[in-house]
């Protein structure tokens, strides 16, 4: 198991690259909160492999435990995100953010 | 070359490829599961950085629990396509060259970074086992840990009253 850091931290900032790419160029309210996610996980696989860089250090362990708290704090984000969604789709028949621009002067 | 690196290598060129089709695809429901198929990978990297329980925490919740959710309101509104085309044309561009030049220089920086110099540690398989990380959890962190259970439940309640139907007024 000897990969080095950075190459996992380096395939973690393409991903959030792609991630903020999604966000700019998508419409669909659901795929831009999907682009999210995707982002969030980008930033657990930097957090896995900071952890592993420092390693037997009783310490790096923390890191294990942040993404476990990033994964919680996502499921809640999520579950509060999607309900907006659905009310906004209520109210508005759509979810495409441009038809969303109602505080719009 | 070791195996390990074989591994890493194509296990990342998965990933990158299941990305970039979740932000291609038109219909919502295929970037739902290219993304599923995004969590699996990065699950398995987790695998091989000896992070055992985050990897099955990663399919479970996220790629099990999160997603469902996803794909449950995706075709509850029935919303999976998307018109073509912006408002702004040269939006979609503009973003990528920007998103590209992001990536570039991200990449760049890490990989001329120097945290960790020398072969990496071996370690025991009790590193990142769920008994290692209860313990960490429990002994250092038990008030965020209780912290977040309330969050889950402000959450839940917020879900419930959002997309409540409005009780109509003035009847």
């Amino acid at each position: 198991m000897n990969i080095p850091p950075a190459y996992v931290l380096t395939l973690s900032g393409i991903l959030f690259a792609l991630g903020v790419i999604g966000v700019l160029i998508r419409r669909n309210a659901i795929v831009i909160f999907m682009s999210i996610e995707l982002m969030l996980n980008s930033a657990n696989l930097a957090f896995i492999a900071f952890a592993r860089a420092l390693a037997p250090a009783q310490e790096a362990l923390r890191g294990h435990v942040f993404v476990f708290f990033v994964i919680a704090v996502a499921a809640s984000e999520v579950a509060v995100g999607l309900a907006l969604i659905v009310a906004i789709f209520r109210s508005k028949e759509s979810i495409d953010v441009d038809e969303v621009s109602s505080l719009r002067g | 070359m070791t195996i390990d690196l074989v591994l890493f290598f194509g296990l990342a060129l998965i990933a990158v490829v299941a990305a970039i089709a979740m932000i291609a695809s038109r219909n919502a429901v295929y970037s739902a599961l290219f993304l599923v198929f995004n969590f699996l990978t990065v699950a398995t990297l987790y695998l091989l950085l000896n992070a055992a329980f985050i990897a099955v925490v990663q399919v479970t919740v996220y790629a099990g629990a999160i997603m469902v959710l996803f794909l449950f309101v995706i075709m509850l509104l029935g919303t999976e396509r998307e018109s073509i085309g912006g408002r702004i044309r040269w939006q979609m561009p503009l973003s990528i060259v920007l998103g590209l030049a992001l990536a570039g220089e991200l990449a760049y920086v890490l990989l001329r970074n120097d945290i960790v110099q020398g072969p990496l540690a071996d370690l025991t398989v009790e590193f990142g086992s769920p008994a290692s990380i209860g313990r960490v959890l429990f002994n250092e962190y038990l008030v965020p840990f209780e912290v977040t259970s309330i969050l889950l439940l402000v959450a839940m309640i917020g879900a419930i009253v959002i997309t409540r139907k409005q009780r109509e007024e003035g009847k």
